[in-house]
């Protein structure tokens, strides 16, 4: 089935390549961030806010939104890109990432920033509040899905085992979930660091419903969604398979690029890069 | 003193009924055991408002967080040790930095848990939420107390800490005597020394004014029931009448209510203190009456501190 049209992909498309500038650009800016992480999830972050949820920038409060919860919160430039695209607050206030005074945090803080649900940045706990809010949307008997995304090597911190059993014991059917499974920590590869394999059948024997997708194809990010929606009594984890660094050929697969900002250099040919591309 | 005893996790059940009641945005979760604390009650009245999250302390309190963001007010109970120890991140991240609507309601604080032992007695819980910004820390002295305390803690915009013990408790106030969040009360008015004392150890200071009546010293004692803010006007306006401090708590003598009280004096106004406390040791399997002998929570200790204090005046 055919259900979204190349137009609305393409959309999609053009909307990720904006962000993915916006990230290279607010981390340089910053002097500091992390890119590699931001931008192999930029493409899940754009069809959430661009196709998938139902959300109102101009209505932070609205009781019947859709929720989303960066886990991996290090990726806070993919977000911050993405709300401001989206409306929440103005393009030009990205380049104020991290600096003294500024809304956008290094890490997402939901006091500080219009948009944000959560405070995030230590990892391992957004699932845990995802759940909260799944269980939240139920008692306030709101048709409300929440959305959140960890990182992989993220995946080796026991609250997100935790947070797997509750939210299979209370069937949060409205919840899903996405690991940004890009490959790298820091430290190095995370089947060096801490193996993670069989990672997908990890969530199956915690009683989730599992879709592995390739995080950059548009249209099965989409499909994603709708097939989780379609499941009755089981919270989804869709394993996206990403590239550290995607749109920028030297921070492709880079370690060094997790957590350090492009200089001048490296910034010039990185928006050469996405300016160019399809 | 002859006391009638109290159950604070009974009170705090009692609290919770009754809100829950009103309150249709209220909601608890536990950590497996709720069966101890109390929230078992909630869940069979409200069952659809009770979360048991299991023995999964950081994630209870992460789902705390999700709900408190989804309008809920939210309880969530576990034992002292566990719930500040175990999951303090998830406590400095999720709540106490979005400053959320989470009650964090503990019980089985302090030695008198008993046999368990070192493991489940809390001896550092106060100064653990005490350390954290937005965290407000309460510590009732009796069952009564605590019944208010949660009360007042539902309408309290923002992360509480409230610290119960697991043995019935002397009761010291009554349904007609005030209780806010912040404000101290003085249980007895003296001259000679300051007495003060923070959950059960408020009765033992009561029980130590008599002795010191009798051995011709006028004690004042001030049930310190928040620890955080700490009620400094109160502390102060005593200290200046009297001249000379005794703190007392069920808890380490570093980072909890003698610390808060000598940071506070040190700032303003000097005398001479002694705490009494947990002396930096953990604790150990016993009868809980041994234990607070054994461990130098006594009202004889608390006379011989006060002796000494007032015998350090004008140094």
């Amino acid at each position: 089935m055919n259900r979204y049209d190349d137009n609305t992909i393409q959309m999609l498309e053009s909307k990720a390549k904006v962000v993915r500038k916006h990230i290279v650009e607010m981390t340089h800016s910053a002097k500091s961030g992390h890119p590699g992480g931001s931008l192999s999830s930029a493409d899940i972050l754009v069809a959430l806010y661009f196709k998938i949820m139902n959300h109102r920038p101009y209505d932070t409060q609205w009781e019947d939104r859709d929720r989303f919860v960066l886990s991996k919160g290090h990726a806070a430039p993919a977000l911050y890109a993405v709300l401001a695209e989206a409306g929440y607050f103005q393009v030009d206030e990205l380049k104020s990432l991290r600096q003294l005074g500024s809304r956008l945090q290094g890490h997402p803080s939901r006091s500080k920033t219009p948009g944000v649900e959560m405070s995030t940045g230590s990892l391992g706990q957004g699932l845990s509040v995802a759940n909260g809010m799944a269980l939240g949307a139920r008692l306030n008997r709101k048709l409300s899905r929440i959305f959140c995304l960890c990182g992989d090597g993220e995946m080796q911190s026991g609250q997100n085992w935790e947070a797997a059993m509750l939210a299979a014991h209370y069937k949060l059917d409205n919840l899903t979930a996405f690991v940004d499974r890009n490959q790298l920590q820091i430290d190095g590869p995370t089947e060096q660091v801490m193996s993670l394999e069989p990672l997908g059948e990890k969530w199956m024997a915690f009683g989730w419903n599992v879709i592995e997708i390739n995080g950059h194809d548009m249209r099965q990010i989409l499909e994603a969604c709708d097939r989780a929606k379609e499941v009755r009594g089981k919270p989804t984890m869709v394993i996206a398979h990403t590239i550290k660094g995607k749109g920028v050929s030297f921070m492709e697969g880079a370690l060094q690029f997790h957590g350090k900002a492009p200089n001048d250099d490296e910034l010039r040919v990185a928006l050469k890069e996405l300016e160019g591309a399809q | 003193m002859k006391w009638v005893y109290t159950s604070q996790r009974k009170e705090y059940s009692n609290a919770l009924l009754e809100i829950g009641k009103t309150r249709t945005n209220v909601v608890v979760l536990d950590a497996d055991l709720s069966s101890s604390t109390r929230t078992i009650d909630f869940a069979k009245k409200f069952p659809e408002r009770f979360f048991n999250c299991g023995i999964a302390e950081q994630g209870m309190m992460g789902t705390a967080a999700g709900l408190a963001v989804s309008g809920k007010c939210v309880f969530a109970s576990s034992f002292a040790v566990f719930a500040t120890g175990r999951c303090w991140d998830q406590i400095r991240q999720s709540i106490a930095y979005p400053k959320l609507n989470v009650k964090i309601v503990a019980s089985h604080a302090g030695i008198t848990v008993g046999g368990d032992g070192a493991s489940h007695q809390a001896t550092e819980d106060i100064a653990l939420m005490r350390t954290l910004p937005n965290m407000t820390v309460i510590v009732p002295a009796d069952g009564i107390e605590t019944y208010k305390a949660v009360k007042a803690a539902v309408d309290w915009e923002g992360p509480c800490y409230l610290r119960l013990g697991r043995a019935d408790v002397p009761l010291i106030t009554s349904m007609d005597s005030s209780f806010t969040i912040g404000k101290a009360s003085i249980m007895r008015e003296g001259s000679d020394v300051t007495l003060v004392g923070t959950g059960q150890m408020v009765a033992l200071c009561i029980n130590a004014a008599e002795t010191l009546h009798e051995k011709g010293l006028s004690a004042e004692v001030v049930n310190m029931s928040t620890i955080k803010p700490l009620d400094q006007d109160a502390l102060l306006s005593s200290v200046k009448k009297t001249g000379a401090v005794v703190t007392a708590e069920e808890h380490s003598i570093i980072n909890g209510l003698g610390s808060a009280v000598a940071e506070c004096l040190a700032e303003n106004l000097m005398a001479p203190l002694h705490r009494i406390g947990i002396p930096d040791v953990f604790g150990e399997s016993g009868d809980s009456d041994q234990l607070m002998v054994k461990y130098g929570l006594t009202s004889g200790k608390i006379v011989e501190a006060a002796e000494a204090v007032v015998r350090r005046k004008g140094e």
